[in-house]
């Protein structure tokens, strides 16, 4: 089985945690995925670095520019991850803007995420129409779930549509927001929680934007399956030591 | 051939709308109200009455005598530089602010490259009393000064984007940004023939009105609505689609975009999407574009602050890739002479984005006979400090 779905199986709420690859040293890659594993995180989304990352803040365009700077490319990436499976079980998720991968090649794309390991794929600006039409099967041929995202204005309709079409999980937006944007949340957002737990999709959903700290985390998992922070590690990460990675998840816990 | 967008917005290979799912829902809500809201009889009648009394249409369509016989041809000129704010841009943006009006939305984002998009935007908000927030590169902020205190006057707020590159992608990239900030109350006027479906064709039939007018114009001037030649400068594409847009199905009407070519198509310094671009994604549109090998967008280079962006809207790529089009890269310097020239010859300075399609005329032998429309995009008093610099005008 995907170790995606093995992992959303088990009896607990998932912690994952979003880096930028090359960020903030380019050989920085392999070190942080091994110490997340370290510290306990249920799921690793590394990020593919692209020039004009139009759903994402301040933050993660810094560490993407920086990244670039650094001389990541979407090859690297692929030659840094060819042993990690090696030394680590956590799933694997590459989030990246649909440009690059279309240069590298879809097929040479899904066929090198295969051959290191990685389980499922995050396009945010890859629509649910094209990939069906054009992509659907070609993800499937490498075992790779592809992850859409939903936000408080998608519509019950589409969420249906998008639930039927997933294998995995549904990444959901907590607000309407690029990333990096939130302080805690509101009633509002608690509501719209609720109201998607309360469609009971086939597919667990996992809250991404707007957490930080063990009380956005609870919150964040009071009704789904689990939570991603992104720009809280990015932060943490520039600041701090890989080594000390343990330290930041802890507070999570 | 057709060259009309199909239904799910791509023209040939190219177009489409690849956006996040935050933009979802409003480029949903626009996709399916923008054909019905500008067939109702009454955003029509505004829509006129405003082009009329307030932008000052019809522009003449203007036979340049001096110009014509140094070139032995027929060269006529579509004065799209006498629109109010001075350039073909606020067709689009009286268009558009009119479809706003209609969803409802109060507040209004654009970007702009050189301001004169965000001029044209911070202009209609303020005949319509709605908030106004333009999105401009912190570099091009302090290039285009004069611009920027014209949105302040209006009304505008100018926001700098300090991102990536701090120029016009950067600007367009916020805008995306503010708008998945604010889904319910806001309306993005995006300024070119670019971004998602239905963007680049809204853009195109708001623009449309100057193929329109040439086709009347040249009937009255000629006896024939068709011209041989129609020429136009491409950045995005939005006045070249204009230019061109109800003349495409005619395969007798030759029709020739012109890039920037910069400091040279091989200099690393150039803005000629054509040419150096490959099929990729940017803002949302499937389309050529400039970009490294790995997918990373790269910087384009123009004097012309209008003609540099890295892609070209997906019409143009699709013009391009049937060869409906003829794509010809001009210098800096080329569009420069031209400029000068156009300045001497008709008394008319025209914008240094507009002066690339007069280098045309150098490139390009004509028959004497030949009826050759050029679209004199805009005028020249933003590029003035451009001008007074290159040639030592002080």
């Amino acid at each position: 089985m995907n170790r995606i779905n093995s992992k959303l199986q088990e009896d607990k709420k998932i912690l994952s945690i979003y880096f930028t690859a090359g960020y903030p040293n380019l050989d920085d890659t392999t070190k942080i995925i091994s110490e997340l594993e370290k510290s306990g995180v249920d799921m690793i989304e590394i990020g593919l670095p692209f020039s004009d990352p139009i759903a994402d803040g301040p933050t993660i365009q810094a560490s993407s520019t920086k990244a670039l700077q650094n001389g990541m490319t979407t090859k690297l990436l692929f030659e840094q991850l060819i042993k990690i499976r090696e030394k680590v079980k956590t799933p694997l998720i590459i989030m990246g803007y649909f440009n690059p991968i279309m240069q590298f090649g879809l097929e040479n794309f899904c066929q090198k995420c295969q051959e290191v390991g990685i389980d499922g794929l995050i396009i945010p600006d890859l629509p649910l129409e094209i990939y069906e039409s054009d992509y659907k099967e070609l993800f499937e041929t490498y075992d790779l779930k592809n992850i859409f995202l939903i936000t408080p204005q998608t519509s019950d309709e589409r969420i249906l549509k998008i639930d039927a079409i997933s294998n995995s999980f549904i990444y959901m937006v907590s607000s309407s927001s690029v990333t990096g944007n939130q302080i805690g949340f509101n009633e509002i957002q608690e509501d719209y929680f609720e109201r998607i737990a309360s469609m009971n999709l086939k597919n667990s959903q996992i809250i991404g934007f707007g957490i930080s700290d063990k009380k956005t985390f609870q919150q964040a998992t009071k009704h789904q399956k689990g939570a991603i922070i992104g720009s809280g590690f990015i932060n943490f990460i520039n600041d701090n030591a890989a080594s000390n990675i343990s330290n930041y998840i802890n507070n999570f816990f | 051939m057709n060259y009309q967008v199909d239904e799910k917005g791509f023209y040939g290979e190219f177009g489409g709308a690849f956006i996040p799912e935050m933009l979802y829902p409003n480029i949903e809500e626009l996709r399916l109200n923008y054909l019905k809201i500008t067939a109702e009889p009454s955003f029509k009648k505004e829509f006129m009455e405003l082009l009329v009394d307030y932008v000052g249409r019809p522009t003449p369509l203007y036979f340049a005598k001096r110009l014509s016989e140094q070139y032995n041809t027929k060269i006529y000129l579509k004065r799209e530089d006498l629109c109010h704010t001075g350039a073909h841009k606020i067709n689009n943006t009286i268009g558009q602010i009119l479809i706003a009006k209609r969803l409802g939305k109060t507040r209004i984002i654009a970007e702009t490259g050189a301001g004169q998009h965000g001029v044209a935007t911070a202009t209609v908000c303020a005949l319509m009393g709605l908030e106004c927030v333009i999105y401009m590169g912190e570099i091009d902020i302090k290039r285009q000064a004069p611009n920027v205190a014209r949105m302040k006057m209006l009304g505008a707020e100018v926001r700098p984007a300090t991102s990536g590159s701090k120029t016009l992608k950067d600007a367009t990239n916020e805008a995306i940004r503010d708008w998945i900030n604010n889904p319910e109350n806001t309306y993005y006027i995006i300024g070119s023939v670019v971004g998602p479906h239905p963007y680049p064709d809204m853009v195109a039939r708001f623009q449309a009105v100057i193929s329109e007018e040439i086709k009347a114009q040249l009937e009255e001037k000629e006896g024939t609505e068709f011209p041989d030649y129609v020429i136009a400068c491409v950045g995005g594409g939005s006045n070249a689609a204009g230019a061109f847009y109800h003349f495409l199905e005619d395969e007798n009407v030759n029709l020739i975009a012109v890039e920037a070519a910069g400091k040279g198509v091989e200099s690393g310094e150039s803005a000629a999407t054509s040419i150096l671009g490959k099929m990729g994604i940017i803002h949302g549109s499937k389309t050529l574009l400039m970009q490294s090998n790995d997918g990373q967008i790269t910087e384009p280079y123009s004097i012309s602050a209008g003609l540099d962006y890295p892609g070209v809207g997906p019409l143009h790529s699709h013009l391009h890739q049937t060869k409906r089009a003829e794509f010809i890269a001009i210098t800096d310097d080329e569009a420069m002479q031209s400029g000068w020239e156009l300045s001497q010859t008709e008394g008319i300075i025209p914008a240094i984005e507009t002066a690339h399609a007069f280098a045309v005329l150098n490139k390009k032998q004509f028959e004497p006979n030949n009826i050759v429309v050029i679209n004199l995009s805009g005028r020249g008093d933003k590029d003035l400090s451009t001008y007074i610099d290159y040639f030592n005008l002080r």
